[in-house]
């Protein structure tokens, strides 16, 4: 079957909508959920929570280390705590507090979820842009780092992220975003989803960039160039056995995250791939900070497009032949 | 929780610990001294007549919560809760050596009795007050009690904290200042002064009980005041004297954060006789 009548892309909702319907449905059945947010929840989306849940939503000002450690408070005597801001806000001013109050302990039931992720914000300007918000998760030990593709991954993954046993990012993005998995899907953490089989190259994404991927599989179908597509949104852990099998069976893969490049998810696929079955291994994100534009405009400048994908394959291909 | 004691009964015990946190400090070559013989009267006081607790159920849900925010003065919680029976009395000479129980700041992962791990500063007044809304949206009557270094809300995280509990009216919470007017550096007042400090949280919304933080009595009568305290946190600034208890230690920035001799230890522990 064509990929390209497997994978439609209709537009859906952004995952911050998405994120924002989940909780509530998750609220409505478990009282246990708690939300605190910083001044803006009306663009993470907490604000049905809020309207649905008065007495469970804190409103915590703009103060995110504050924010993170009353989260932590409320975790810590028996609360599911979402604690919710702009990715690049929460994480960056709310670190040490992730770091001394959440990881260190090992706590659990608490979610910190970052939406604004990634440039494709737009007009806001890079100050508002979070792309090293998976580098700073990923350091922390304990920590899950869960970033979906769609509307669908997000409502499963805010579920599996709520009952875990760990501490969890969930990062979430501002722009609609197309719909991948318009026939459901499986999700778990430290899972993957393999969403087209391919024996040349691999293309691996999280976020937006797996609607890009699939994208780039159907460019180079055209080349004659046979790529499979994994969506790895679980960050961390991340599916090892998925990704050392399509290392050994393809030889050449290609990491695409909105992030940049030299700390998020290709690095980390790459630490994998050497310890298991080394291959060429070619990488798609960001060198620096952006600037104000529209997201599709930014994604095109800043390189984060199938067509960016495609010509990464390519490289990683030849690369494979030349050995 | 232990029956309750004596004024008489509560300064031995005070005496006691004073005397374990110079001993395990000197065993263990390295520690913060002064700040942990300062909060002395404040533990005594809060895990012998204030909190309820119990310790043959460390995990009680509804037992009072507190949390060292000056993780520092560790040696202080470490003597008080294995005095209490919580933790092993032995084991307090191997504060800070490998594998021990008796982490160099708490650490949950190695001593679960504890309620938070801390260690760096600024954080244990937003994780106390969390815990208070938890108690409030499960209609339970625990209180968190929550002690601050002074040199510790110079962090801006507190004043954060501090906003958020008057906002949210976080009447079971109830913070402490440890002010020996010490800090590494040297005295508060050269470093980043805090006064005026009583002003300081009223402005921002909170009951201030100023208190002598070596006074016993004093201290139990503001702890009950603060309980009574109703639709706004309470914070005690508690003056106290740093090194308390040891003479070359009391107002010596010195023995904020460096170890007594053996010779220390023993002329020390005459005092303290």
């Amino acid at each position: 079957m064509p990929a390209n009548t497997k994978f439609a892309l209709k537009m859906g909702v952004a995952t911050r909508v998405a994120f924002g319907d989940a909780l509530l449905e998750l609220a409505r059945r478990d009282d246990r959920i708690v939300v605190c947010d910083a001044d803006i929840s009306k663009s993470t989306m907490t604000h049905k929570f809020h309207q649905e849940f008065p007495d469970r939503f804190f409103s915590c000002g703009i103060a995110e280390a504050n924010m993170v450690a009353i989260g932590a408070g409320l975790a810590a005597a028996g609360k599911i705590a979402f604690v919710s801001s702009f990715s690049c806000f929460v994480l960056n001013k709310g670190f040490e507090q992730l770091r001394v109050t959440v990881a260190y302990p090992e706590l659990k039931h608490f979610i910190v979820v970052g939406t604004h992720s990634g440039i494709s914000i737009g007009e806001d300007g890079p100050s508002q842009m979070s792309i090293e918000d998976m580098a700073l998760t990923c350091a922390l030990p304990g920590f899950r780092v869960l970033a979906p593709a769609d509307e669908v991954a997000m409502r499963a993954l805010v579920k599996e992220a709520a009952y875990h046993g760990n501490p969890v990012f969930l990062r979430a993005g501002r722009p609609k975003v197309p719909i991948v998995y318009e026939n459901g899907g499986e999700f778990s953490i430290g899972g993957s989803n393999t969403l087209i089989d391919g024996s040349d190259v691999t293309l691996m994404a999280c976020g937006l960039m797996v609607a890009e991927a699939i994208r780039a599989q159907e460019l180079l179908e055209k080349d004659g160039i046979s790529a499979r597509v994994i969506d790895l949104y679980s960050v961390k852990p991340l599916d090892r056995e998925t990704i050392a099998r399509a290392a050994e069976e393809t030889g050449a893969l290609v990491v695409a995250e909105e992030h940049l490049v030299d700390s998020g998810l290709g690095v980390r696929v790459a630490q994998v791939v050497s310890e298991t079955a080394p291959a060429a291994m070619e990488f798609v994100g960001l060198t620096g900070y952006a600037e104000s534009g529209p997201g599709g405009g930014l994604l095109d400048k800043y390189g984060l497009r199938a067509g960016n994908i495609a010509a990464a394959a390519r490289r990683a291909v030849e690369r494979k032949r030349v050995g | 929780m232990p029956h309750k004691k004596s004024l008489e009964e509560l300064q031995a015990l005070a005496k006691g610990i004073r005397r374990n946190i110079v001993k395990m400090i000197g065993a263990a070559g390295s520690g913060h001294p002064g700040g942990s013989l300062s909060a002395v009267e404040i533990l005594v006081t809060l895990y012998y007549d204030v909190m309820r607790h119990d310790p043959q159920n460390p995990s009680w849900p509804d037992r009072d919560r507190f949390i060292l925010s000056k993780g520092h003065a560790c040696p202080v919680l470490y003597a008080t809760l294995a005095e209490l029976g919580y933790t092993p009395k032995d084991e307090l000479m191997r504060l800070r050596k490998l594998g021990s129980i008796y982490q160099g700041h708490p650490d949950k992962r190695f001593l679960p009795v504890l309620e938070a791990s801390t260690g760096s500063l600024g954080q244990g007044l937003s994780l106390g007050i969390g815990m208070a809304l938890a108690a409030r949206l499960d209609g339970k009557d625990y209180r968190t009690y929550v002690l601050l270094g002074d040199g510790e809300i110079q962090e801006g995280q507190v004043w954060e904290a501090a906003m958020f509990g008057a906002f949210h009216k976080v009447d079971n919470v109830c913070a402490i200042v440890d002010y020996n007017k010490i800090q590494l550096d040297g005295f508060v007042k050269d470093i980043m002064d805090l006064e005026p400090l009583v002003p300081k949280w009223q402005g921002f919304g909170w009951h201030v009980i100023e208190v002598d933080g070596h006074d016993i009595p004093a201290l139990q009568r503001a702890f009950a005041e603060a309980a009574a305290t109703k639709g706004k946190p309470t914070v005690l600034i508690a003056h106290t004297v740093k090194g308390k208890g040891v003479s070359f230690m009391e107002n010596n920035p010195k023995f904020h954060g460096v170890a007594p001799t053996p010779e220390e230890v023993e002329i020390a522990l005459k005092e303290l006789a």
